[in-house]
């Protein structure tokens, strides 16, 4: 076994040591936030040991068993995995130093518990980010499914409960109803699932039952919220903000984008795709969801619902830029991947530090935060700036990638839709009463709260 | 005039067993349930034993004397059939007079309405409230 | 004289002796100590047939040397060897929980009685899986349903009795049935071996009392697999029988059931016979998915969890039956994985109720809240065992489902494989009913108190539970066994 392959393995069992070493030292938080960060940081060191063989050509794989004949549990190392990876592993350390600060200064209750789950929860994005074939892919989809549950349903009010129950069933109900059969036909057709670049599914399928199988495909990702599979994503809004983030930019609606350019990418294979007429209906499904959300964003008052509803938007990006199957908006799609983890981490930590600091969760309450907490509303701004892709924020790039790749399609109606959603953006996250009224003067005389 | 009446031996199990299903079904005293269900399965005795008879067959003595047999297996496994009627039949009778003693009735009707009472007061209370 | 010729004989006469052994000794401890010899030894030899079965293909064993068919003839193939590994597993895993739970439910005079008609029970279903005889199957199937009956009365609650008696005489009409069926057969061919009947009725599968007698067994075996609408006397009897009881025969009454239903419609109708002249095809499609619903639905609705899962065990039946609906080598192996996944799983779950019980003193969802908090390790188990109930990946009921969508794709039938995950979405449902109750409310002020299960009752418990992620991982055993088992069902593999 080489190098490689143990630090592949390594990956994905620090996790799950760290998990069972928070839960050793339950009683000590101290202890306890010391073994996740060094877990995290540990996973970082890992993943980016890996990433120079990754970005030589290498692709580095593990079998571990084989569950049912023909179909097993493996692992294999491609750029976009690698990116997903990298950018779960970064994010988790970033967002363990907030929860900490975030989970002390509320008074959270069943921390280990909290802590626990979300190490679990690292697992199995890095188990996605991994795997070699769409099989591994689902168990460990599933597998995040089950284990943010805990976290999203964490204060165990009614509310919680009830955004519970929608969170799940949506995305149990998706891949149970959409994936799983997706999958198992995807195997009875090709005898694999291994991720192949160029797909697996050759000239075998075509016409009515490729658009089908596409269809039952990405509407059976739940996780990349394509209306009208969305409403679990406002639904999780009753979690805490670090878990918000973890659902939002670290891995949750990640893996689900991920899943769905894996699925476009290596089951398809792009050019299958584009030589189809029939699959067009996903720019339709993706450019609706794009203008959808953002429409009902502008009109959310919720800060978390405003931003979940971004979230939702900005993710039918990277489905649109996939689904215009050129090779420079595939790029983009990735690209758009970790733009948005970043920039929409950005926000959630500052929406989190507000409603920490001055107990404020609607916008239309955010009267002159801005003189309150400058700091976390600058760094708001930048979040924004990224999100609606101005220079030069990182946003922007992604963005240029998407859109290049769509008027080199020639999908002129893709560009127009780009267009409106970015003004859309601009609009709900800087409206009036948004971050210009947040600085008046006015208002800020109020009593002062400390950013955390 | 050939059909009709040749099989009479099956009419007859036919019947004894419809009957039995019948009081198995209609009646609500359980004993007359337990009678019906004796019937039901004394009536596959018959099925078993009228095919195994041969007119002028004897036992299988092997004898020159005797060419015609009868074949004794259907009795053989009647015999087994009734000793696991006779256990059934019993073991219900004994669960009758256990359900005498705990409910004081032996009618299905009445014995569904003391269930229906609440067996669990402070279980039926909290679920009411939820 | 070669003890390993006699295995297939010794694998029922040691638990059938126990039982009036255990009588004759009036002692609970020493009638425990002899059944559990008894249960394990019949264990270690289901596995050492199942590794002859693999090796050899197929055991027949001649009793008293009478050559079969005119002797009773004991018959291991594939699948016989599967399901007696399956029963004497989990008796042997049900057994040791029964000592401390009966303990709490069962009068103390009247534990070495249980113990001897747990040994009844057994070796009755062990006899119905072994025998190649017609009749045999017969009594055997009454042995285990008599003893089945009396350990349901046994419960604490009152309305156990009731549940007996109304098992007892659904159960009594369908072996009545059953004998109806086999006695039709008799006449029409003069034998009873089923080996045999199978080469002889290939001539007559058309004659009407050959009909006639598939009917009867159909209905009869139905009643006794509760089969949806047969289904009524199970939910009752699974809810008010004392813990151990429900575990044993969630896991394996109605499991030897299905495979002596397989084995009438495969082995001695032939599938010819069975799916392509008559349209049983259909008629089990819809009773399947009619129960998988329904059942399901009433699940949803129920609040003693005993019951609720009863319910359940009535809905994955639908799927076992379903997989047999297919007609085909991925529909049968869904149908005999889904057997020994099934088992397992609900066994494991029936456990930890029984443990709940235990702490709680009782599994109304009203007395279980917040269960999660008070017997932490127990209910994490019963959330594992829900999500193979569900299909998640990692658990048996996975694998199971897995098969189920592959037949119904290989048959090309869309609308079945939706109404098969739709299915398993109302899992979801009743299980998370569970979930909430379990870790989102506080538990009743008189029992906050209560503690986790003792070693005693956790133990076997998570045997089961770990079988269940096992069997969800490594499915070698159970695929590669289910697999054989229907390709010589259809008569594809030797």
């Amino acid at each position: 076994m080489s190098a490689d392959d143990m630090l592949i393995l390594a990956a994905l069992a620090l996790p799950g040591a760290g998990s069972v070493a928070i839960l050793l030292c339950g009683r000590w938080p101290k202890l306890r936030e010391t073994a996740t960060l060094s877990t995290a940081t540990l996973l970082l060191l890992c993943v980016l040991a890996l990433l120079p063989t990754v970005l030589a050509g290498g692709r580095p794989g593990v079998r571990l068993f084989e569950l049912l004949p023909g179909l097993e549990i493996a692992f294999r190392l491609e750029p976009l995995g690698m990116l997903f990876a990298l950018v779960a592993s970064a994010l988790w350390i970033v967002n363990s130093l907030y929860s900490i600060g975030y989970m002390r200064a509320n008074h959270e209750e069943h921390q280990t518990r909290f802590y626990v789950c979300f190490a679990l929860a690292i697992t199995a994005a890095i188990g996605i980010a991994f795997a070699a074939n769409m099989f591994t892919l689902f168990v460990f989809y599933e597998l995040l499914t089950l284990i943010t549950y805990p976290l999203v349903t964490h204060h165990g009010t009614h509310q919680a409960r009830a955004g519970g129950r929608t969170y799940l069933g949506v995305l149990i109900g998706t891949s149970m109803l959409f994936l799983l059969p997706a999958l198992v036909f995807t195997w009875h057709v090709a005898g694999t699932t291994d991720f192949t670049p160029g797909g697996i599914l050759g000239d075998r399928l075509s016409g009515f039952a490729l658009a089908g199988l596409l269809a039952l495909y990405m509407f059976g990702i739940g996780k990349a919220a394509l209306m009208p599979f969305h409403r679990w994503l406002p639904a999780a809004m009753v979690a805490p903000t670090p878990v918000s983030a973890l659902l939002h930019a670290v891995a949750v609606v990640k893996a689900g984008v991920f899943s769905v350019l894996k699925v476009i990418i290596y089951i398809f294979g792009a050019e299958t795709l584009a030589a189809e007429a029939s699959t067009d209906w996903l720019l339709l499904v993706a450019g609706f969801t794009i203008i959808g959300a953002s429409l009902v964003a502008l009109n959310a008052d919720n800060l978390k619902r405003r931003l979940a509803y971004s979230t939702i938007s900005q993710l039918a990006y990277v489905v649109l830029a996939a689904a215009i199957l050129a090779p420079l908006s595939l790029v983009g799609a990735a690209l758009h991947i970790a733009t948005h983890a970043v920039g929409k981490i950005t926000l959630f930590f500052a929406a989190g530090a507000i409603y920490t600091a001055a107990h404020k969760t609607e916008v239309s309450q955010l009267d002159g935060i801005g003189r309150r907490m400058p700091w976390t509303m600058a760094a708001f701004t930048v979040g924004a700036l990224s999100l609606i892709g101005i220079p030069p924020a990182a946003g922007f790039i992604s963005k240029w990638f998407i859109m290049s790749g769509a008027m080199g399609a020639g999908q002129w109606a893709i560009v127009v839709v780009l267009l409106a959603s970015t003004l859309l953006t601009a609009g709900y996250i800087s409206c009036p009463s948004y971050i210009e009224l947040s600085f008046s003067r006015a208002a800020g005389r109020r009593t002062r709260a400390r950013p955390r | 005039m050939t059909g009709f009446l040749d099989h009479y031996d099956y009419w007859v199990m036919l019947f004894l067993a419809m009957s039995g299903l019948f009081i198995v079904i209609a009646r609500g005293n359980l004993i007359k349930k337990l009678v019906g269900l004796a019937i039901l399965q004394t009536s596959v005795y018959l099925l078993y034993l009228a095919p195994g008879k041969i007119v002028g067959g004897t036992a299988p003595i092997v004898d020159a004397a005797f060419t015609v047999y009868s074949n004794p297996l259907p009795q053989v496994l009647i015999l087994t059939a009734i000793v696991v009627g006779v256990a059934t039949l019993a073991l219900g009778l004994a669960l009758v007079v256990r359900i005498r003693e705990e409910y004081g009735t032996i009618e299905e009707d009445e014995i569904l309405h003391l269930d229906a009472d609440p067996a669990d007061p402070a279980d039926n209370a909290s679920a009411s409230q939820r | 004289m070669n003890v390993t010729e006699h295995l297939p004989i010794l694998q029922v006469v040691l638990p059938l002796a126990s039982a009036p052994l255990a009588v004759l000794l009036r002692d609970r401890l020493a009638a425990f100590v002899l059944v559990l010899a008894a249960t394990w030894a019949a264990f270690a030899i289901s596995v050492l047939l199942w590794l002859q079965v693999g090796e050899s293909g197929l055991i027949s064993y001649a009793i008293g040397s009478w050559p079969p068919p005119w002797g009773i003839e004991y018959r291991v193939d594939a699948l016989a060897s599967l399901v007696l590994m399956l029963v004497s597993g989990i008796a042997a895993v049900v057994l040791p929980y029964s000592r401390a739970s009966i303990e709490r439910e069962i009068r103390p005079d009247k534990h070495y009685l249980f113990y001897a008609m747990f040994a009844l029970c057994l070796s009755g279903l062990l006899g119905i899986t072994v025998t190649g005889d017609a009749f045999n199957l017969f009594v055997f199937l009454e042995i285990s349903s008599l003893s089945s009956y009396a350990m349901i009365a046994l419960g604490k609650d009152r309305r156990s009795l009731v549940a007996a008696y109304q098992y007892l005489i659904m159960g009594t009409i369908g072996a009545t049935f059953i004998v109806i069926g086999v006695g039709l057969l008799y006449i029409k061919t003069g034998t009873l071996n089923l080996a045999d009947l199978g080469v002889r009725l290939q001539a007559m599968t058309s004659h009407r009392p050959v009909l006639a007698a598939l009917a009867f067994l159909t209905v009869g075996i139905s009643l006794k697999l509760a089969m949806f609408p047969l289904h009524q006397w199970l939910p009752n009897a699974y809810a008010y029988a004392p813990s151990a009881v429900s575990a044993f025969l969630a896991a394996t009454a109605t499991k030897v059931s299905v495979y002596a239903l397989l084995r009438f419609y495969f082995s001695v109708f032939g599938e010819t016979a069975v799916f392509q002249r008559l349209p049983m095809e259909d008629l089990m499609l819809v009773l399947a998915l009619a129960g998988m619903f329904v059942a399901s639905t009433v699940a949803i609705f129920q609040d003693n969890l005993k019951r609720l899962f009863a319910y359940s065990s009535v809905a994955q039946i639908g799927y076992s039956v379903l997989g047999i609906s297919f007609d085909s080598v991925t529909g049968l192996t869904a149908t005999i994985v889904h057997l020994v996944n099934h088992a397992v799983t609900k066994g494991g779950l029936f456990l930890l109720l029984g443990a709940v019980i235990a702490g709680m003193g009782g599994v109304t969802l009203a007395r279980v809240q917040g269960v999660g908090r008070v017997m932490p390790l127990t209910s994490f188990g019963i959330v594992i065992c829900g999500l193979s109930l569900i299909g998640v990946p990692g658990t048996a009921g996975f694998v199971s489902k897995w098969y189920l969508i592959l037949a119904a794709l290989e048959k090309g039938q869309w609308w079945l494989v939706f109404l098969i995950v739709l299915s398993s979405l109302l899992a979801v449902a009743y299980v998370w009913r569970f979930v909430e109750v379990a870790y989102f409310h506080a538990p009743r002020a008189d029992l906050a108190g209560a503690r986790e299960a003792p070693l005693a009752l956790a133990l076997p418990a998570w045997t089961l539970v770990a079988a269940t992620l096992w069997f969800g991982v490594d499915t070698s055993l159970t695929v590669g066994s289910a697999s054989r088992a229907a390709g010589q069902l259809l008569g594809i593999a030797p």
